[in-house]
Parts: structure tokens; C-alpha cells; sequence
């Protein structure tokens, strides 16, 4: 197991390299640059502008000082387009925001999912069955993009509980909506995943066998059929623990949380080339750990599986 | 004490009392005077010199005090100067600056505070975007000092004393003043930005001469000023807090408005008739110092097609403004057949035969001229035009194409993203381009100078006697008259098709007092500012 973990962290690194060389070359391959601007920049200021974030050096050679950078100083570089914040900053700044709302919805999309597509399956066919299937479906249409205003119309002018936006470490009232805007579509999905996994489950020979041997079905259900149940929803929960953590668009403009979802794709538009590596590699990083997270899920919930 | 002769005959400005809020006669005053505004989106930077945002000027001028601010209709009164006077020959200026102005750590405002501020914006080390705005000023060795030719200390800005401010220029500059009330041109603390490097402008080590000073920045989500106590007409400042809250949609900006957490916002694209009627209070439309434009590539990059002027004259004819400005967009913008803003202060409107057309004769024509130059439905003409990501733009354009289409125009729509779209215009990649020009400060040459044969100009438009007229304009008793006279080449030789000159439509909350409604650039004061009981 120990062999197997380090291998993986040691194919990580050129994974990460690859990752950054790739975007790199993409990022630079877009026309126009952070300095593109309406009022197109006279050449001297824009050649000191180029000249101080070392626009101006040759692309292998940006390339090499960026990784450079961060290898020895875990420095991201300048943002271009936050003049006075750095990219370690802006992260700094962000990540904790989306890491908290995030980290809520995931444990909240992960109880309610799986309880709900748990509780349909056992009570297949029965209204419970039926409520739990509408619930998702329900929640699984209903984008965030639209539920984020719905949200703040109810809860901020009409009923007055809550603010419409903005956020605070110290006041869990800004985390309510953003919580429960993000958290929808991903607590459907688990649901739906749990509720199929655990049909196949029950229908197979060792839960036949348990109950045969009369158990009761309390027992049956939360040691003989949960556990395996988990092993499809645990392989989507990696990518959506990741993606949750690093949070939405959506979510950070609908509710000016300034989380850095909302950096990753504003830095793609400006071009703000630092930001854009910097939260790529943030969560390429947090991509490649927790599928190996999930990968060692899977070798304790099935004794089936060897590395 | 100078060398220079001044006339000071110039030094008008002591008629008009420095006003901070005046409180109207029978307002009463609510008991928390917080002002909550709106941001569509973070606050780059509220470093003076590297500010590009209008809404970070909005912060920075609260932070920051210039030479001169602007009343309620825009035009200059004193700031930080209390006086100045210019030489005969147009090319120096002396601001005497009031002794009592002081930063927010109550060291005083120096001249020699303007003088680092003014050659930090120059400085290729500080590499700043708007560093071509110094130039602009005419300040004498701007372009040198900019292009790292001449060092920075040969710029000509000098202290003569603590409180006496002596500028050259390389050329009469009539505008020169009015560009005083820009943030680039604010004053810097030369201590702290040494002391913190690029952490100067975070809360706690900024300093400020401004009327508020900044407490708090979440990147993205609020930005909060406080009054400052140091600030020299302190006394006259009622509003004590200033918060802006970034909403990057419009539609829960909206909702959050009506809930009471937001005092002004920009108002969906869209909505303004219906919240017109709804809240006729509170929803205003404002002009705004922006022109909304095709450009026509004229270059040789551009198509054969629209090198015939009759072929520009027939697409900007075919154009039913009205149908754009009343039907598409609905907030109170009014139809362009110029460049220049029409309430761009002291601008006289030329007289232009399109304007007073009806729209049926200018169709009628649009189609007499295409037909001679040869296009029909049945042998079209194939246009390109490219346009930025975003709804109005979209809707104009398909408009414009539904207009063309029965003279014999095929309108091929392009869209793209942003800094794809400028970087296509700024290498001539284009046929027609949707443009907008906005003012950086209220005078028609911040427009016309666009079309100069070196200005921006992205579609090549050249013409020697237009050159002339903004040369003659600096020297001139009355510049407006060469403004006037420009517009008037611009209008015969089309270089665009003008579509409307930009409104801003906000809701504002009735008990905000003291916004100015009339100033073209919009540009707005907290310590001018109050809100009544409500």
C-alpha cells in the first residue's frame, strides 16, 4: 500500500509539470494578452509593462522562470491585473472562502444524497421512493444559476432572514445560500447513484444469503449493503470533492462570496496569465490527490481490491 | 518669486466656495449617514497611478484628493489647490495648494507630494497603464521620461516651495485643467509607499488626503472608506461611512437594492421602463460621456467596398436609430449621427442633414446610393461585422443586419471574445467593428482626437484638414469651434456609422442627497454627499 501511494505521488510531479506546460502553452496561445486593452497601450508603456512581468523573454524561457519560482519559493508570481496583489495572495484570500461553503455542501449533498437514495432503494417503489426520485430529479434541473437568485429573492427581500450576499468568517448567515445553491445538483446526483447502486446490491446473493440466515434488516442494510452500495458514489465524490472545494462561478458571482471559482474563469478572460496558472494548478493538484484519496477508499470499503 | 508672467486674471476659481455637503434647507438628517453603493465587479488597485477602472477612480477619489474636483455639473473647483494661474504663453501653470490640506497620518500636503506622485506615473518602473495620460497632458518630457529616455526627475513638475506647484507643458493645452480631476493625477505619500512596497494601498498602511479613509478590501466582495478626520474641510463632511459592494449580477444587485442593502445600482439591461413606472423615484437615466459606434476599416487592410463614402453614407443612413435607442436598449440613450457626447460640457452639436432626415427619406436614399455604387438584394454587398461578447451588442447587431437586408446588404455577425475583439481591431482585422469611446475628461477633444490621423483611430481614417483642426484647436480663443467643424468632416466622410450616445440608468435611493445628476463623467464625492431620514 505504502509502494503504492508513493509511486502515485511520484507520478504526480510530471503529471503537475505537464499540466502547467500544456496551459501555459494554451494561455499564450489566445490572442490578445492582459495588457489588450480598449485604449490600445502607447508601445513604450506597453514594452515597460511587458518588461517588468517578463513578457517580453521567449516562451521556454517563461516557462522555466515560472516553475523556477514556484520550486524555489512556492512564489506564483504578480497578478496582472490586481496590480498590488500577488497571486499567493489572491489564492490566500479566496481559497478558505470556497473551501468553507464548499466543504459544507459536500458534507450536506453527501447525507442528504446518500440517506435519500438509500431510504428510496430499500422503499423501492413506495411513495418514499417515489418523493426521493422527484427531489432529485427536481434539484438535478434546477441550475444553480437559477436557483442562486430564487434564493436570495426569498430569503433577502421577501422574508428578510438572510443577506443577499457577501461574506464573513465570523457570521454563518452568509454561508446559508451558497451552501445550499451549490450543494443541490451534486446532493441529486449522489442520490441517484446511491439509490441504483443499492438496488443492484439488495438483489444480490450475500444480502439473499443474510437475510436467509435472519438477520435483521437494520444490520443487513448497514453492514452488508451500504458499504458496497458506496463504491460507485465514492468514485464520484473525488472530482466533485474537488470541484466543490474549489468552488463555482456561479456561486461566487451570484453571491459576491470572493471565492476564487469566480478568479478562475475572470483571469482566463483577462488574461491574467498568473492567476490563471496559479488556481490551475491549485486544483490540478487537489485533483490528482484526492483521486489517490479515493483510490485508497476503495481498497478499505472492497478487500477485493490489491495495489 | 516666479520667473513667468502670470495673468491672473485666470484665477477665477475663488468665486466659487469649495463646497463639501451643503444640506438642502428643510432636509433632515438621518441618524447613520452610511452610503452603500454598487460594484459590478472587485476593485483592481486604489493606487492612484495604477488605477485603469472608472469604478476605481469612484473609490480613489473618495481616498485621494487632486488639484481640482469637479462640482455637480462637472465643471473644475478647487481641491487640494487653492489657487492657480497660468503664464501668457499658455505653458505654465503655478497651483498654489492650501496650507491646511494634510494626509491621513496628519503629515502635511506638499507640492513636492504631486511632484513624486506625477513622476511615479511616468516612471517605466512603475510601468503604469495609464501612463499615456501624463503625455496627454502635454507635461513637458512626459514621452521621454515615459519611454525611459530621460530620467524621471526631468519631468516638468517641480515644488517651488511646500505649497507652490509649477508645471510646463510642451504646448497650450486648453484641456489641461479639466484633466486635474483624474485619479492618475492625485497625490502619493512618498513614506509610505517606500515603507510598504506593493502592500501600501491595503488597509491599515494606506494613507490618504482624501475624505475617507480605506478600513477595509475583501478582493471581490466589499471595499469599506471611513471618514477621515485628518481631511481639511472634515468639518463640512456629513456622510461618515462609504461601503461598496461588488453584485456581478445585475438581477440580484436589483433584488438586493429593494431589500435595502444597496443605495444606488446600475439597472439591468432592459428593465428601466418597467421600473420607471414602478419606482418613478428612483429610477434615473443619466447621460453618460459615451458614444457607441461601427468603425469602419479604412485601412488597407479593409474591404475595397467601404473606401466609397456613398457606401458608409448609405449604411450609416439605413441605420433607424430610434428603433435601436427606444425599442433595444430603453434606458434613456439618445441617437448618435456625431462622435462627441452631446452633453459633453461646452460642445455645440453641428448641424448635420442626417439628424433632421426622416427616417423613410434616409432609407429611401440609403437604397439610391447602394444601387449606384451597384448593390442590390440581388447582387449584395458581404459585410463583416465583429463585436464583443454581450447582449446589447448582440441585439444591436442583428438589428442592424435586419436593416441592411432589404438595400442589399449581407451582414455577416462576428462575435468574439473581449480581448480577442481589440486585439483583431488594434491590427486593422477587421470590416466594421462595434466600438465605444468614453471620455477621460469632459471636453469634445477627449472625442475627436480619437479620428487624428495618430490618434487611436483602429480604422485608419485620415484626412489632412481634420489633422489641422485639432492642431489649430490648442491655440484657439474658442476650441469648440474646431471641434464643431471636425464633427462636421466626420459626419460627410463617415470614418464611423454613430449609433447613441450612452445614458447610465441607476435606481437611487430618494434619501441619497448630494449625487450630482447633471456632471456628464459621473463622477460623484462622498464628501458632498448626505441621506435624510427616511
Amino acid at each position: 500500500m505504502f509502494g503504492f501511494i508513493l509511486r502515485r505521488l511520484a507520478v504526480a510531479i510530471p503529471t503537475l509539470l505537464l499540466l502547467i506546460i500544456f496551459s501555459f502553452l494554451l494561455m499564450h496561445a489566445a490572442p490578445g494578452g492582459p495588457f489588450t486593452q480598449e485604449r490600445a497601450l502607447p508601445p513604450q508603456v506597453l514594452a515597460n509593462l511587458e518588461a517588468k512581468y517578463g513578457l517580453d523573454d521567449p516562451l521556454w524561457r517563461k516557462i522555466v522562470d515560472y516553475v523556477w519560482g514556484i520550486v524555489r519559493h512556492f512564489d506564483f508570481g504578480p497578478s496582472f491585473v490586481y496590480p498590488d496583489r500577488t497571486v499567493n495572495q489572491i489564492i490566500a484570500a479566496g481559497f478558505p472562502i470556497t473551501l468553507t461553503y464548499g466543504l459544507l455542501s459536500f458534507i450536506l449533498a453527501v447525507v442528504v444524497g446518500v440517506t435519500l437514495g438509500a431510504a428510496a432503494a430499500i422503499r423501492q417503489n413506495t411513495w418514499l421512493d417515489y418523493l426521493a426520485v422527484g427531489v432529485s430529479i427536481g434539484a438535478q434541473v434546477l441550475p444553480n444559476f437559477v436557483m442562486a437568485p430564487i434564493l436570495v429573492l426569498v430569503f433577502t427581500l421577501i422574508l428578510g432572514w438572510l443577506p443577499g450576499g457577501g461574506w464573513s468568517f465570523q457570521n454563518p448567515d452568509y454561508w446559508i445560500m451558497p451552501v445550499i445553491a451549490l450543494g443541490t445538483s451534486y446532493m441529486a446526483s449522489i442520490a441517484r447513484i446511491t439509490r441504483s447502486s443499492m438496488l443492484e446490491v439488495l438483489s444480490s446473493n450475500h444480502i439473499r444469503t443474510a437475510k436467509a440466515k435472519g438477520l435483521p434488516a437494520r444490520k443487513i442494510i448497514m453492514r452488508h449493503a451500504l458499504k458496497p452500495a458506496l463504491l460507485p458514489v465514492i468514485s464520484y465524490l473525488g472530482p466533485a470533492f474537488v470541484s466543490m472545494i474549489t468552488g463555482s462561478v456561479v456561486i461566487d458571482m451570484y453571491f459576491s462570496t470572493g471565492g476564487i471559482g469566480k478568479s478562475f474563469v475572470d483571469s482566463a478572460l483577462n488574461r491574467d496569465y498568473a492567476v490563471m496558472m496559479g488556481v490551475t494548478i491549485l486544483v490540478g493538484a487537489l485533483t490528482i490527490l484526492f483521486s489517490l484519496v479515493v483510490d485508497i477508499l476503495y481498497a478499505w470499503i472492497d478487500p477485493k481490491i490489491r495495489y | 518669486m516666479n520667473r513667468f508672467l502670470m495673468s491672473t486674471a485666470l484665477a477665477c476659481l475663488l468665486a466659487v466656495p469649495a463646497a463639501a455637503a451643503t444640506v438642502a434647507e428643510g432636509d433632515e438628517l438621518a441618524d447613520t449617514q452610511e452610503y452603500n453603493f454598487w460594484l459590478l465587479d472587485a476593485i483592481k488597485t486604489v493606487d492612484p497611478q495604477k488605477n485603469t477602472d472608472v469604478e476605481g477612480s469612484d473609490v480613489i477619489r473618495n481616498l485621494f484628493e487632486g488639484l481640482m474636483n469637479e462640482d455637480a455639473k462637472g465643471a473644475m473647483v478647487p481641491g487640494v489647490a487653492s489657487d492657480y494661474a497660468v503664464s501668457d504663453d499658455g505653458l505654465t501653470y503655478t497651483f498654489t495648494l492650501r496650507p491646511e490640506a494634510k494626509w491621513s497620518n496628519g503629515d502635511p500636503v506638499t507640492a513636492g507630494d504631486f511632484v513624486y506622485a506625477w513622476q511615479r506615473l511616468a516612471d517605466p518602473a512603475t510601468a503604469s497603464e495609464y501612463a499615456w495620460y501624463i503625455e496627454l497632458m502635454n507635461v513637458v518630457n512626459a514621452s521621454e521620461v515615459v519611454a525611459g529616455d530621460k530620467p524621471k526627475e526631468e519631468l516638468g513638475v517641480k515644488a517651488v516651495d511646500d505649497h507652490t506647484l509649477e508645471v510646463t507643458l510642451t504646448k497650450p493645452t486648453p484641456y489641461f485643467v479639466k484633466m486635474l480631476g483624474h485619479s492618475s493625477t492625485f497625490p502619493n505619500n512618498q513614506k509610505v509607499i517606500e515603507e510598504f512596497g506593493d502592500n501600501w494601498t491595503q488597509p491599515g498602511n494606506i494613507v490618504g488626503n482624501g475624505a475617507y479613509v480605506l478600513t477595509g478590501h475583501n478582493l471581490g466582495v466589499d471595499i469599506t472608506m471611513e471618514k477621515n478626520p485628518e481631511y481639511w474641510e472634515a468639518d463640512n463632511v456629513v456622510l461618515t461611512k462609504l461601503t461598496g459592494i461588488t453584485v456581478n449580477d445585475q438581477n440580484v444587485g436589483l433584488t438586493r437594492y429593494q431589500a435595502g442593502e444597496l443605495d444606488r445600482l446600475q439597472i439591468p439591461a432592459g428593465q428601466y421602463p418597467r421600473l420607471k413606472e414602478e419606482f418613478p423615484d428612483e429610477a434615473v437615466s443619466l447621460p453618460y460621456s459615451c458614444s457607441y459606434a461601427y468603425i469602419v476599416n479604412l485601412s488597407d487592410k479593409g474591404p475595397e467596398s467601404l473606401k466609397d463614402v456613398n457606401v458608409r453614407r448609405a449604411l450609416a443612413l439605413a441605420l433607424d436609430r430610434d428603433i435601436i435607442v427606444d425599442q433595444v436598449l430603453q434606458g434613456g440613450q439618445r441617437p448618435a449621427y456625431n462622435w462627441t457626447h452631446w452633453a459633453i460640457e461646452g460642445f455645440e452639436m453641428p448641424d448635420i442633414p442626417m439628424a433632421s432626415m426622416t427616417q423613410a427619406d434616409r432609407t429611401a436614399e440609403a437604397k439610391k446610393l447602394l444601387e449606384e455604387a451597384g448593390y442590390t438584394p440581388d447582387n449584395p454587398l458581404n459585410l463583416t461585422l465583429n463585436y464583443n461578447t454581450s447582449e446589447d451588442h448582440k441585439k444591436i447587431a442583428v438589428v442592424a443586419q435586419q436593416m441592411w437586408k432589404p438595400l442589399g446588404v449581407n451582414l455577416t455577425l462576428n462575435n468574439m471574445e473581449w480581448k480577442v475583439h481589440t486585439d483583431r481591431m488594434q491590427n486593422q482585422d477587421f470590416e466594421l467593428a462595434r466600438y465605444a469611446w468614453c471620455a477621460d475628461y469632459n471636453e469634445a477633444s477627449t472625442f475627436v482626437d480619437y479620428f487624428r490621423s495618430t490618434g487611436k483611430n483602429e480604422g485608419k481614417f485620415s484626412n489632412a484638414e481634420y489633422d489641422q483642426l485639432l492642431q489649430d484647436s490648442v491655440t484657439s480663443e474658442n476650441p469648440n469651434d474646431q471641434y464643431k467643424r471636425a464633427e462636421e468632416i466626420l459626419a460627410t466622410e463617415l470614418p464611423l456609422l454613430p449609433i447613441y450616445h450612452y445614458a447610465k440608468v441607476d435606481m437611487i435611493k430618494p434619501y441619497v442627497k448630494g449625487l450630482p445628476r447633471e456632471n456628464v463623467m459621473n463622477t460623484w464625492y462622498g464628501k458632498d454627499m448626505y441621506i435624510t431620514k427616511h
